[in-house]
């Protein structure tokens, strides 16, 4: 069977194994080194562990990171991996991804090296939808520089380069992803095991670009920072799941709901039982439900977060159509003759 | 009517001069086809404004083309045209200094009205002065009789106005004895679908020589000999198509896909133009966001087993430095292409210089060594851009490729190489283990080829290889992050090492009598003019030696040999003495410089003065 016969359009192409893999198999030998405590080792442990179940040739698997905490994952996968250089790691990808379609390719960055120096590629590969995954830590700090505010901090933040407070507002990588004409945009937190596996075997399943926000605990320099989506007695009134084809509701019974507001574009809370509750749709080819989606929540205190697959649409991606006009030039010149190329223009010969 | 007069040259220069509008690179190029395909020698420079449409009729907006064709070999496109063909005021004005007393000028009298004569600071018609009275000028009415040839196509004044530089090119076929056949065959190629301007333009070319053939004021045309060349096929070509072709015969010896990742940027945009066009060769390329972008597509694609190829000019360079050093830590091969252009900043972007010798030798943190290679010639570029992937692949590295803008864009002919004598480009890509103990077989990616130092290079897909690489220092034989000290300077004088170890040839030198004292010495561009500049020296009695480097880095191994075998050495560069402060280093050796920054390549005259000025001393 097919990738794309499973389901799994985006790892169509790659080679697939017969034989049963195990969560060990793809760790490597190389001691993991966060610090105790880290969300990145809850992220590590579920990417191990589920990508024994999509059955690919482990060889055929690449992690590329650029710089930071969390860029030290690859080095932590028995797979192919790249540890590269700040912010550069989308770019890097999209050269591997569009010349080997034969590749499931993986992106680990975080806040600072994605949306900071690594903005414009971040930005870029999502607009030409090269088919590779971005999972993208957003632990809303600088860890490896010891505590500096990031592009995701709440303004008036104090840390060592901002002891007044932090002046610059913050991005919303949600939001962003979906005005960078992004195919797939889900959020899920490190701590929620169940839901981080199902994002990241949608994610995996998407062809095209697909970036997973991961919000990740820093327990050194940003401690608690979503506390309060993973605390049992304050999530379910803060914490929006997001279904597609279920309406959007949550608190623990479902006493609250999302519908429009009619006189702007956006959305609000209504009663969990209001008629005008909105069904997710995540397949909508209009994005604007989704940007919406993702400016319900408080930057600040993060009261209405939703998590989930904000979006998840079809596009050819930038490889395929590459690859395809290669093809295409083949097909219709023939094979390059180099012969031919060199011999091209005007000549003359000289007996 | 009487045939006119032929005269017989050994070598003509000319130059077309207009706005950058009056399509003067096209009439220069279609000139510059006819007169490769007669056989003669030949040597080009464009010259244009960085601006697109500068204001019409002013100084900044003149475009020009030169072209030097000779009955021998020849090196630069001339010092100085014999020759100005000036569309308009502004280009008289703007290339009147280069022009020798004696020389031709032919001017378009239309455009010499008063609005234009003003605008460039002419108080009267130069025309008509008698300030040109130590040229020969021929006044023409360009402009009025293309109008009047094109008369029956029913075109509007604009569009049969810009058919002149066809008339033009027409009256300066006739007087070289060029043929316009092959311009008539490109005009009815590339305007197939505009059939009134594909037939104007035709008639334009027509009328232009006809008007030559007939009209009094042209009295005498000449004739230049074809040259005697080696046999074989030829084919005109200019330094960036050479390149690019070298690239794309690059892929084909290694049988490596060639991934292009390159953001635009003048003098450089027409290699990717150029590759766009091979995707049946495989070739991909990847118009990125912007020049990290570039690179680093191409380095993730070499990651992958693909050939990964960045151009550029300097300015670009300068944003790709991290990517670059990363590409020396993870040891993937990478070709750089600088195409370098007037700097500092964004400098001058259409003119030539070679001042990133040092910028592609140091300039990246820390000790990060990539090999260097330049041309020599336009045509040289094809078989550089084999080198620098030989180089690459072999010993999986970084490669920088020093072009220039004067490269890039001036052309000679080319004696077009059988492709089956290509060298031959072996990736070796590891397939198995290589490293085993009793219990295990594994695969060590900084376990290094004991006679080049290069690390076996295994690619996504290859089972039972999987192996991470970083920009973190990796510990030798297991490339794990390794911060241990004595580790770290192992793998820094290994990296040197190997660069220091890439085989390249010895350097050549031409002392044709063997009894030269003054050596003088070029790397890249600076060839033809340095080479002609010997040739008059030599033809005034000087016994002078030559030697042009190819390979800055590693340097030939007998250079220092070289160096010291001359009593003095001249090292002509288009910077402030980059090279020279390499080869000073590195031989203790007192390099005489002669430099200059002017955008332009060095005049064969000014460097024949200087070197028998120095030899003169000795």
């Amino acid at each position: 069977m097919t990738a794309t016969e499973l389901g799994m359009p985006g790892l169509d192409g790659v080679p697939t194994t017969d034989v049963a893999q195990t969560k060990k198999e793809f760790s490597s030998d190389q001691e993991v080194r966060w610090c105790p405590g880290c969300g990145d080792y809850a992220v590590l442990a579920a990417v191990q562990g589920f990508l024994p179940d999509l059955g690919l040739a482990r060889e055929n698997i690449v992690f590329i990171s650029g710089i930071g905490c969390a860029a030290r994952f690859p080095y932590y996968m028995n797979t192919y991996g790249l540890h590269s250089i700040h912010g550069r790691a989308p770019a890097i990808a999209t050269g591997l991804a569009a010349s080997r379609p034969d590749l499931s390719v993986w992106v680990v960055t975080g806040d600072g090296d994605a949306l900071s120096i690594g903005g414009n590629h971040l930005m870029h590969a999502l607009r030409r939808n090269v088919n590779m995954t971005i999972l993208l830590f957003n632990n809303r700090i600088y860890g490896l520089t010891k505590g500096q505010y990031s592009p995701t901090s709440e303004q008036g933040k104090i840390t060592k380069s901002t002891p007044m407070g932090s002046l610059d507002a913050p991005f919303n990588p949600i939001s962003l992803a979906l005005g960078a004409e992004a195919t797939f945009v889900a959020r899920t937190i490190d701590s929620d095991r169940a839901h981080l596996t199902s994002v990241l075997h949608a994610a995996a399943a998407h062809r095209g670009t697909s970036l997973v926000e991961i919000y990740q605990n820093c327990n050194i320099f940003n401690d608690g920072a979503f506390e309060i989506l993973k605390n049992r007695d304050t999530r379910e009134e803060v914490l929006i799941r997001l279904e597609h084809g279920e309406p959007v509701r949550f608190g623990a019974n479902a006493e609250h709901g999302i519908r429009r507001n009619p006189n702007t574009a956006g959305l609000e809370v209504c009663g969990g039982d209001d008629p005008a509750v909105v069904v997710h749709d995540a397949q909508a080819p209009d994005p604007s439900r989704a940007f919406a989606l993702s400016r319900l929540a408080d930057p600040g205190t993060l009261a209405r977060t939703p998590i989930g697959i904000f979006r998840q649409v079809e596009r050819p991606t930038y490889g395929d159509l590459m690859n395809d006009q290669v093809d295409q030039a083949v097909a219709t010149q023939g094979p390059g003759d180099l012969a031919g190329l060199l011999h091209g223009g005007d000549t003359w010969t000289v007996e | 009517m009487t045939a006119k007069e032929v005269r017989e040259l050994d070598r003509v220069v000319i130059r077309f001069a207009g706005d950058s509008g009056d399509g003067m690179q096209l009439t220069g190029d279609r000139f510059t086809a006819e007169t490769a395909s007669f056989g003669n020698d030949l040597s080009t420079l464009p010259n244009f404004p960085a601006e697109i449409r500068a204001p019409a009729g002013t100084l900044p907006g003149v475009s020009s083309f030169q072209l030097h064709f000779a009955d021998h070999d020849i090196l630069t496109p001339g010092d100085a045209p014999d020759v100005l063909v000036a569309m308009n005021p502004a280009a008289l004005k703007a290339n009147l200094a280069d022009l020798p007393k004696g020389a031709t000028i032919i001017a378009d009298t239309a455009e010499f009205t008063s609005r234009a004569l003003k605008k460039v600071g002419y108080t009267s018609n130069p025309l008509e002065d008698g300030s040109l009275a130590s040229y020969k000028v021929h006044a023409v009415d360009l402009t009025g009789m293309t109008m009047k040839a094109l008369e029956p196509f029913g075109l509007s004044r604009k569009e049969a106005s810009r058919s002149k530089n066809m008339f033009a090119l027409g009256l300066l076929s006739w007087m070289y004895g060029r043929s316009i056949d092959g311009t008539v065959t490109f005009l009815q190629s590339k305007f197939a679908t505009k059939a009134a301007i594909r037939d104007a333009n035709i008639s334009a070319v027509k009328a232009g020589w006809n008007y030559g053939e007939t009209t009094e004021d042209f009295a005498v045309s000449y004739q230049i000999k074809p040259a005697p060349t080696p046999p074989g096929t030829y084919r005109n070509i200019t330094g960036n198509t050479a390149l690019s072709y070298g690239l794309v015969a690059a892929s084909r010896q290694s049988s490596l896909p060639l991934f292009l990742g390159s953001y635009p940027i003048t003098p450089a945009s027409d290699i990717l133009h150029e590759m766009s066009k091979h995707k049946k060769f495989g070739v991909r390329t990847f118009q990125a966001e912007d020049e990290i972008a570039g690179v680093g597509a191409a380095l993730g694609a070499s990651f992958g087993g693909s050939l990964g190829v960045t151009t550029t000019s300097g300015p670009g360079v300068a944003l790709k430095s991290e990517t670059v050093g990363l590409a020396v830590a993870l040891e993937l091969p990478l070709i750089i292409v600088d195409v370098q252009r007037g700097g500092p900043s964004t400098g001058l972007p259409t003119k030539t210089e070679q001042a990133d010798l040092l910028q592609a030798m140091f300039g990246r943190n820390s000790e990060a060594p990539t090999p260097i290679v330049a041309p020599a010639s336009p045509a040289d570029c094809f078989e550089m851009a084999l080198e620098a992937a030989r180089i690459a692949v072999t010993y999986r590295t970084p490669v920088f490729l020093l072009s220039d803008g004067y490269l890039a864009n001036g052309s000679e002919p080319w004696a077009i190489p059988d492709v089956e004598t290509l060298p031959t480009i072996d990736p070796g890509f590891a397939t198995e283990p290589n490293h085993h103990s009793d219990d295990s077989a594994e695969f060590w990616p900084y376990l290094r080829d004991p006679q080049t130092l290069a690390r076996p290079w295994a690619i996504p897909g290859t089972a039972g290889l999987e192996h991470r690489v970083g920009g973190l220092e990796k510990a030798d034989g297991t490339g794990n992050v390794s911060y241990d000290p004595t580790n770290h300077d192992y793998m820094v004088r290994t990296r040197q090492a190997k660069v220091d170890g890439v085989d390249v040839p010895d350097l050549e030198v031409d002392d044709p009598t063997g009894d030269a004292r003054l050596l003088v010495l070029g790397w890249g561009s600076t060839y033809g003019p340095i080479g002609a500049g010997v040739r008059r020296a030599r033809r005034a009695g000087h016994s002078v030696a030559q030697a042009h480097l190819r390979y800055l880095n590693p340097l030939p191994a007998n250079t220092g040999e070289i160096l010291h075998r001359y009593e003095r050495v001249l090292l002509p560069e288009m910077n402030l003495g980059q090279l020279a402060m390499l080869l000073r280093a590195r031989y203790l050796i007192d390099i005489i410089g002669y430099n200059q920054v002017r955008g332009l390549p060095f005049k064969a005259e000014e460097l024949a003065d200087i070197i028998m000025k120095e030899d003169d001393q000795l």
